[in-house]
Parts: structure tokens; sequence; C-alpha cells
């Protein structure tokens, strides 16, 4: 059965845990996307640098004002520079977004791993996966942080939780379609033991589809966190985050729009580069995807 | 036929199963006296009586579950702690707003989402391809009440197109109704037809590289039978899938929805009973949309069966 | 001279659209006459699907490009064509079948339906004419119960009724050409002989040109006029059936037909009295498929198989697809584990073995599977996976390695090799990687899963004999799996033949496929494409020999 191929484009080998970055400049769109989450992420990190402001520092004297030399966004309704605020909301976001991909990719890698090869662990896991997955994320978030009060950490686990369903199912199917190729019935027959098989021949390919799993997961934390401190259910105000600078100004909203539209702006570039650097990543590093495209 | 009906649904009650015991356990696991979290920190004992007693919070854990699910299967919901009023009650005056958005919603974004995926995947790799990926990656990207205020300055306050915020029912007259549902539907419709146009495009993708696309190429029919006939039934499956799932993303999406617009949906109640506390009604809300979640998929699985022969039941 | 009806004139195709760009095609011209079956033969790269694909216009745009020459049907231009007229060629001028019947039909559509497609397209006929139509032409292609298939989705009908309907689908509207990619290759050989003989017959009825793409040697001998050899994208040589296979004249076409394995099994080796190191006694394996609020459904994939092997012979198992030889060899190595019987290996009863405490046992028995591309893992190094297997035994690693490079020049590799990734070598060469690595726990039997089944005939002829050189030097006793006849006559001292999971006879292959007592062997052998040729030897086969 030589079955005729057409000359295969040859695949580049991408070692085990060192991927290649050259996807995060592979078009303008993308580079683009890369140099503005770098830049949040600088302003995140210098934020005591930037802000003009304490951005907790309360005026009372200076309720919203428009823009001017002194507060280049104007103040809230606290009389609190805007601009600063800004600066340093987006700290939580990002620290938010990397801690709930880091936590939920763990977890869910855990429990993909072993589902994927004990049958019995499988069938409980999963329909613990399915529930979890049922209950709306916002719905569980908010939940959670209305029970157990709102801080960075009750808000991290609230949005983690119902992220790691999805990663644990994404490694499941790795994992169980991987098992299934001869290579793994080779190690099993030269005597291989299980837990050798799994770091060697499993895990290897989890990696890619978890890096781009994991931007995913960035990206829909941030946008959790922001939703979570629209509703109130988020992070308490003395600490600025760009949810809930939106939050208090959407009694302001028709008299000063700005307080919706910045913190928004820079949430919708900093949600969008995550998002546009995890399809690259997937265009890049997931052989699934490439065989789909070198198949038609 | 009937046999798989009744399989599919005996595999959904472990489901609910595990929802259920994860909302009894989130009260009474959360470090603290359940009665003093939900009572807040200025109640008098009184007030932490009374909720333990409503909530049967002094009997043990697992008399405390089988009460609590035996009222569930009779529809006790409970009654709110704030009110007093039976939460099913509260709950059915409310849920005009959101069946209204959800389902407009998910008509338009059909509507719009299926077309554009199906036109991406055949213009591959065309400027129409990476605009509609583009378009996509904007609608997951943007925040729902972000989408929400940019349409009503532009359409309420602008234009002066539509009533800024609130709610008539159907009842009062279909003009007054559909002013103000849609925006509302617009704003939900984002996220839904990013993700809906996305599967789309994949699945496309995926059926168009298929031998039996090249098969009805090489018998010469035309390009539009060869995308609808050949191509989209093949690919409706992972489509109607991803509706399926992406339920989930749309009842968080009318939760804000109804917050920015201003609506007396549930998404509101259930707003409100969190910055409340009253964890009857947050309950009945997890469990009731979790319910729904678990219902569509499952019409969905059935819907399997009559678009793909291969799939046995 | 008959008509010419497909004229290729020194046709090119490129890799994407730029003219210096790889060419897949590399100036060829070929000319098919009405009536006549011209078969285009090569092995895997040798462009002979592209020049099918290039004809029909079914490229995929942007990625293979035509750059030159002429392809001209009943002395029109096809690549020059717009697309319309493509379209309205197809079907009624030129039609194709596919090999993989299993995905040419569109899964969703009943099958009746997608013939009418064709009808729809192309003519005129109300709906009652089209159907009449549709249900005479499925009869011709002979399919029973024309009502019920036409209504049939293709999941419900076998493989060689799906290819016939696709037959039926083609030549529905009579084209002059018919484009045959590989047909037959993924059915099984009985089926493959009964799709030969309704393409001849159907041919000779309406006179089609047929355009038979193989890499057969077997399949050309049985449908070939003439004969076009391709490799790498060029024409190696054109003639009648009868000249290639008896006066090729280019050195590549020698060496192709030579490649072929002969039906006729080798000279028999001298029984032996070695030790007996493989036994199965009455192995089973039982699929039950449970099914909820349902009767479990069993199926016996192997019952009642009974083996003997000996230290330094080979053992066949040959059988169509579904005969259960692939579960009895994974049930002897215990990849999965057999509902009844026993496997005894060196004296030793395995089957009931739990994993802990088969450990020990698994070395002396090893495997090697079909896909050279899927059985090495793309990320470790072929030295660390040929170790790998020591290195569980408690070998140090230096030494594991040490051995690895040895087994790569055992098996013809330069010993550098340790150090590369799989994807840097050929199918072939992975082939043999996977022999060193199985070779690298000393083991007693080797088990060839279809070893040799994915590769070209020369890479194969190459990995056959390497195999018979191991045996010869380790003494290793081999049990060989395989669907093709041709390669159990060259290998195996004995051969057994299963069929619905059972073994149907067993005995000396000299004996068992030169004088079957089975109708289901002598079935088998019947079908054999290309049986009345010794292509090695570039003659037919002396019927005195009989």
């Amino acid at each position: 059965m030589a079955i005729e191929t057409l000359p295969q484009p040859s695949i580049p080998v991408t070692t085990p845990f060192r991927p290649r970055l050259g996807f995060l400049t592979a078009t303008p769109i993308i580079a683009t996307a890369t140099v503005c989450l770098a830049l949040i992420i600088a302003m995140a990190i210098a934020a005591p640098l930037l802000a003009p402001h304490d951005p907790q520092l309360l005026a009372p004297a200076q309720r919203l004002k428009p823009s001017s030399a002194q507060f280049l966004l104007g103040t809230d309704a606290y009389g609190r520079d805007v601009l600063s605020r800004i600066i340093y909301g987006g700290r939580i976001s990002l620290l938010i977004g990397l801690g709930a991909a880091v936590f939920s990719i763990g977890i869910g890698l855990v429990i993909g791993l072993v589902s994927g090869f004990f049958k019995w662990v499988d069938a409980v896991m999963m329909r613990v996966m399915d529930g979890l997955m049922a209950i709306p994320s916002i719905l569980l978030a908010i939940a959670v942080v209305s029970l157990s009060g709102a801080s960075l950490m009750t808000v991290l686990v609230a949005i983690t939780i119902p992220e790691i369903p999805r990663v644990a199912r994404l490694v499941r199917s790795v994992v169980l379609s991987a098992r299934e190729e001869p290579y793994v019935e080779a190690a099993i027959s030269v005597g291989t033991s299980l837990p050798k098989i799994m770091w060697r021949h499993l895990m290897p390919n989890t990696v890619a589809p978890l890096i781009v799993q994991g931007t995913y997961v960035c990206a829909s934390a941030i946008l959790t966190e922001a939703i979570l401190s629209f509703l109130g259910a988020g992070i308490s105000p003395e600490t600025p985050t760009w949810g809930n600078i939106m939050a208090e100004g959407r009694a302001y909203f028709q008299v000063k729009p700005s307080l919706i539209f910045w913190p928004g702006l820079l949430l919708s570039i900093a949600i969008l580069s995550v998002n546009l650097i995890g399809d690259a990543a997937r265009d890049a590093l997931d052989p699934r995807m490439k065989q789909r495209e070198a198949g038609k | 036929m009937l046999g798989y009906l009744l399989r599919r649904i005996l595999a959904a009650i472990p489901v609910m199963g595990v929802v259920a015991l994860f909302v009894f356990l989130l009260l009474r696991l959360t470090p603290g006296d359940p009665a003093a979290i939900l009572a807040g920190d200025n109640a008098t004992p009184e007030q932490l009586e009374r909720i333990r007693t409503s909530l049967g919070l002094n009997e043990p854990l697992y008399t405390q579950f089988f009460t609590w699910i035996g009222k569930l299967l009779q529809g006790d919901l409970g009654v709110s702690l704030i009110s007093n009023v039976p939460v099913l009650k509260m709950i059915s005056q409310r849920v005009e707003p959101s069946i209204s958005i959800a389902l407009s919603t998910i008509i338009l974004a059909i509507l719009v989402a299926v077309p554009l995926g199906v036109i991406a995947a055949w213009k591959h790799g065309t400027w129409v391809d990476r605009f509609v990926m583009g378009l996509s990656v904007v609608g997951f990207s943007v925040p729902v009440f972000v989408i929400g205020y940019v349409l009503i300055q532009i359409f309420a306050i602008e234009l002066r197109w539509v009533p800024v915020q609130g709610f008539r029912s159907i009842m009062a007259g279909f003009g007054p109704f559909f002013e103000r549902i849609i925006l509302p539907t617009c704003t939900l419709s984002f996220i839904y037809v990013a993700l809906i146009a996305r599967m789309t495009r994949a699945a496309m993708l995926d059926v168009l590289g298929e031998d039996y696309v090249r098969t009805a190429r090489a018998k010469g029919i035309s390009e539009t039978g060869v995308l609808l006939r050949h191509a989209l039934r093949n690919a409706a499956v992972p489509v109607i899938t991803v509706i399926g799932t992406g339920f989930a993303l749309l009842i968080s999406g009318v939760v804000v929805t109804e917050s920015v617009f201003n609506l007396p949906g549930i998404g509101r109640l259930t707003v409100d009973a969190v910055l409340a506390r009253d964890y009857p009604v947050i309950q009945a809300m997890i469990l009731l949309t979790s319910l729904i979640y678990v219902t569509v998929n499952l019409l969905i699985d059935v819907a399997y069966t009559l678009l793909d022969p291969r799939i046995r039941y | 001279m008959k008509n010419i009806i497909l004229d290729i004139d020194k046709l090119v195709v490129g890799l994407g659209k730029n003219p210096s760009g790889q060419r897949i095609i590399d100036g060829v011209s070929l000319q098919v006459h009405e009536s006549e079956t011209l078969c285009v033969v090569g092995e895997s790269g040798s462009g002979k699907s592209v020049t099918s694909l290039t004809v029909m216009g079914l490229l995929q745009k942007g990625a293979l490009v035509p750059s030159s020459g002429s392809v001209k049907l009943v002395r029109e231009e096809l690549l020059t064509a717009t697309d319309k007229r493509l379209r309205q060629l197809r079907a009624t001028r030129m039609a194709m079948i596919f090999q993989e019947p299993m995905t040419a039909l569109n899964p969703v559509v009943p099958v009746g339906r997608q013939i009418d497609e064709v009808l729809r397209a192309h003519t005129d006929l109300d709906a009652r004419a089209r159907r009449q139509k549709i249900l005479a032409m499925m009869e011709h292609v002979r399919l029973p119960d024309v009502e019920r298939i036409f209504a049939s989705y293709p999941h419900r009908l076998s493989g060689g009724q799906r290819q016939r309907i696709m037959i039926a689908m083609a030549l529905v509207l009579e084209p002059k050409l018919l484009i045959a990619d590989e047909p037959t290759t993924a059915l099984d050989v009985t089926t493959q002989k009964q799709i030969l003989t309704l393409i001849r017959d159907l041919q000779r009825d309406h006179g089609t040109a047929v355009l038979f793409i193989t890499h057969d040697m077997g399949v050309v001998a049985e449908i070939a006029d003439r004969v076009a050899v391709m490799r790498h994208g060029r024409l190696v040589e054109t003639g009648t059936l009868d000249s290639i296979l008896r006066t090729p004249t280019m050195e590549y076409t020698r060496n192709l037909l030579s490649s072929v394995p002969s039906l006729v099994p080798r000279a028999a080796r001298a029984e032996t009295n070695e030790p007996v190191v493989l036994e199965a006694n009455e192995l089973g394996k039982v699929y039950r498929e449970r099914s909820f609020l349902g009767k479990a459904r069993e199926v016996a994939a192997a019952k009642d198989v009974t083996l003997t092997l000996r230290k330094g012979r080979t053992l066949g198992i040959v059988g169509e697809s579904g005969s259960g030889k692939s579960t009895v060899a994974r049930c002897i190595v215990r990849l999965i584990d057999p509902t009844s019987g026993g496997v005894r290996l060196a004296g030793r009863e395995i089957s009931e073995l739990s994993r802990r405490l088969l450990q020990p046992h698994r070395k002396k028995i090893q495997i090697i599977f079909q896909d050279p591309y899927r059985s090495l893992n793309p990320r470790v190094t072929v030295g660390e996976t040929i170790a790998e297997g020591p290195i569980n035994y408690g070998m140090p690693r230096a030494e594991a390695l040490a051995k690895a490079r040895d087994l790569l020049e055992l098996v013809d590799l330069p010993a550098d090799a340790v150090s590369r990734y799989p994807h840097q070598f050929s199918g072939g060469q992975r082939q043999r990687i996977a022999i060193a690595r199985a070779l690298a726990l000393d083991p007693d039997v080797l088990v060839a899963d279809e070893a040799v089944s994915a590769l070209d005939v020369s890479v194969q002829a190459q990995v056959l004999e390497l195999l018979d050189e191991i045996q010869q030097r380790l003494g290793i006793a081999l049990l060989f799996i395989t669907h093709d006849l041709r390669v159990a006559a060259q290998i195996c001292d004995d051969v057994a033949v299963m069929q619905h999971g059972r073994i149907v006879e067993q005995g000396p292959a000299a004996q068992v496929l030169t004088n079957p007592q089975q109708d289901y062997t002598r079935a088998l052998l019947e079908a054999a494409p290309g049986r009345g040729w010794d292509f090695a030897n570039f003659r037919p086969v002396e019927v005195a020999a009989e």
C-alpha cells in the first residue's frame, strides 16, 4: 500500500521544551500585537515611575475634572487621577491573566494526564469536569467571590476554577490520541514503565497545545476579572483595576464617558494582543493544525 | 431512538448532580460561619439564627444535603433571605427580558456567523478570510460591556435612534419591545458571532480537504453546490457543537448585558443577589442556568443523529 | 491507429507559482487512445497522481501549478480552459475514480443522490428518468439489490460496493476518458480482482479510454494494454505491456520488476529440530461491545488460533483485512490481552501474567509495526529510541548507546544516525531503525506486523533481504503478518491462512501456496494480481510447473 503523497514540506523539529519564538513576529499584525503587549507589561511593571499621581489619593475638591495639564485624563468621582489609576490598573489584570494561565494549566495537566491513562479515574473526573463546565463561568466566579470576600487571591481562584476543565479535557484528548500511536505501543513492548511513557512519549505532545491554550486562558481571565469588577464583585476599588475603574465610571457615563473609554480601550488592546499571539502560536506550534492546513 | 434519548438523559443526571454538589458545598466549605458570611458584619444574633434555620445549617451536613435535594426535586428552590419571596417566583417574574435577548442573539448570531465562516473558508488565505478572522478576534477580545457602552454612545446618545436603557414587555406592543431589545442583542451577538464564525471556518476548511469534496468537484457540479450540499452539511456537527458549548458564554453575557442596559432580567437578579449575598437566589440561578446548558447540549446531541447518519443510537 | 483521446505533451507542473521552483512533473508526454488502458506505474513521489489530477483540473489552487506543455482531451486544450468549461467536461467527457472508496463518498448523503447530482448538473432529464438511468447503471456495475443501495448511506456499504458506486458515478454519462487513481489499492485481493474485471468489461463495452494509475506490477499485468513507467516526475519509458514486462530497456524498469516478489515460494529450507520458542494454544480474543439498555454484542476477532514457531524459522500469517491476523500478533506480544487460550514464550506461559510479572519476559519478544512514520517518536533521537529498551532492563546509558550504534550498522545505516531525528530518514530507513530497536533487546522472537506493506517495492525487497540476513546471523524466529501472498512466498517457511478470526489452512509455504487444500486459500491465490507473470525473470510463469 504505497500511498503516493505530494512532497511534504519538511516539518521543523521542536525539541520538547524549547518551542521556537519566531512566530511572535510572523506577520506585521502579530508583531504589532507583540509590541503592544510588551508595552502594556512594561507600563504595569514601571507603574510607580510612570504614574504622575498617587492612584489612591482622594481629593474631594477635584471631583470629575476634565483633562488638564495636571490631570491628563481628568479625575474620577473621588478626585483621583484617572491616568495614574489606569496605569496601575494594568498590574492586577496582567497578574490575574498570568496566574490563571499558570494555575489552570498546572492543575488541568495533572487531571488530564491521569484521566487519559486510568479509566476509572477518567469516568469520575470527566463527570466532575462536565459539571463544572455546565456552570457559566461568570456565575461561578461571582458566587465564589461573594462568599469568600474579594481579595486578589479569591478572584484568582474564582477565575481559575472554570478554566480547569477546558485544559484537562484538552490534555486528555491529546493523551488519548497519542496513546494510540504505534511509537507508544513500541515503547510498551520494549518494557518502558508507565511514568516514563507519560513523561517521555505523551507529555511532549501536550506542550504546544498547552502554550496555545495558556494564551487563551490568559486572555479570558483578564476579561473575566474586568467583568467581575464591573459587576461589583471584584477587587475593592482602593486597588485600581481596569474593571473597577469602569465600574465606578458607570454612574457618570453620560457626564464623563472617558472613565469607561480609556480603560476599556487598554483592556481590549491587551486581550486582543494576547489572543492574536495565541492564534499565531497555534499556527506555529500545533502540529495538528498544521496537518490540517497541509492536508488540503 | 427512544433508547438513545433515555441514555442521554440518564448521562445528564450525574452532571447535574455535580453541579448541585458544587453549589451545596460552596457555601458550607467556605472558611468561616456560613450564616455570618451571608448576614454580613453587622448582623444581630437573631438574624444569624433566622438564616441558620432557613438554610437548615444546624443539621449535620449529609442531612442538610438530602433535605435540600429532596426539596429541589419537588421544585422548591427556597426563599430569598432578603425579601422572603420564594425564589422560583422571583425568577419567573424576571425571565422575559433575559429570554428575549438570548433568543434574538442566537438567531442573529447564526444568521450572521455561518455565512461569514463559509465565505472565509472558501476564500481561504485572501483578504476576505483575514478580515473575517480579524473581526472574530476583536469580537472575542473586546469586553461585552465596552461594546455595549460604545453602541449606546453611538446609537442612543449621538444618533438618538433608540432609548438608552430599559425594557418593555412584548405584550405592550412589538415596536417599544423591539427598540429596547435591539442594542442589547447586537452587543451580546458580537462574541457569539466571533465564536461561531471561527468554528464554521475551521470546520469548513477541514471538510474542504476531504476526498468526497474532491469527488464532488470531479463530478463537475457548481462551486456553490460543492460548498453547501457537500461541505456545509458535513461541517454542521462541529458548528452545532460550538453553538451548544457557547451557551455558557451566552448566559454569562446576558448577566453583563442586562447590567449595562438596565434590563430587569434574571441576570440583574443574580447580580443583585450576589451583592446582597442572598444565597438561595444565587444557588437557584446557578442550578437553573446549568440545567439550561445541559438541556441545550442534550438537544444538540439528539440533533447529531439527524445530521450524521453514521452516529448510531 | 485509433483516435487519441488524451494527449499530454511535455507537461511541467511546478511547486507554487514560481517558474524556477521545484518541478513535480517534468516534461511528461503520454497518449491514451480509444478503448485502451494505459497504466502509469511508479513508486511514491513519481508524480503519477499529480499527472491525473492535472488532467481533471483538480490540483490544489496555487500550490501546484502547470507551467508549460499541453493537455488535450479529444483535441481540446485543458490547461487553458476556463473553470466553467472544465466543470462541463467533468463527468461528461472525463471522469475519475479515487483510491479510498471509504472517504471518496459524502458520508451524509445517500449514494443514489450522489449519482443523481451528476445527472442534475449535466442533463435535463426529469426525476423519474434520472432514477431509471441510475438504477440501470447500478445494475450495470453489478451491484445487488439496487433499490435498497440507492437509498443507503455510504457507511452501510462494503468497500467493494462503494468503489462500484464510484464507478457508476464516473461512467453514468459515458465519458470518453476514465482516470482511475489506484482504485483497488485499498481493497482486499478478492474484491480487487472483481473491480479490475468490471473496469475491463465496461471499457470493452463502451470503448472508454482508461488512464490507470498504480504502484502494483501485478495489477499492471492484469489490466494494461500499454504501460508508462514514471520516476521523480519524469517518464522513464513507455511501451506495450508485453514489451515492458519482457524486454524493459531502462535500468530503472528492470530493477522495479526484479523487486516484485514471486508468487512461487522460495526453495524450502531444511526442517530443523531447534527448540520451539513460541507457541499459541487455542488463542482467542472476543471484543464485547457493551451497550447500556441493550444486549452486549460479542465479536470474536480471533478464535482457536494454534501456532508453533521454532528457533531460526519464519512463520507467516496471511489473510485479508478483518481476518484477525493483527489481533493474533498483538495478543502474542501482549499489547492486548487474549480472552482465551495461552501463549508460551520459550516454554513459559505468559498470557495470564500481570503487567509487572510480564516485564522480564517482554524483552524476549519484540514487534515491528506497519507504519514507519508513526512508529518512531518524532521528538526522540534515533539513538535514544534504540537504547530505550536496554536502558529499561538496566543497561548503563553509555553502553546502550554504543549498542545502538552497532545495531544501526547491522541494519545498514551509518552509526552517526544516533544523534539524528526520525524525520531526517526515508520510510525504508525508518523501518530499519524500527528493526534495530526491536533487536536491541536480543529477542528470541520478532513479530513483523505488515512491516513491509507501507514500503515501495524496491525498498520492500531490501527490507525483506535484511530480515532474512538478520535471521541467518542471529537465529531469531520470525512471525510475519502480511496480506501479501507474494511477500509471504518469499520469506516464510510455514504459512497459516486466516479468515474470520480462524486459521483455515496451515503448513509449509511450498505446500500451502502451490497446492492449497482449502477453497478459501485457492480463491486468495486465484485473485492475486499478475499471478501469470514471473516479473523478476521477465517471463510468464511456466504452466508446466504445476
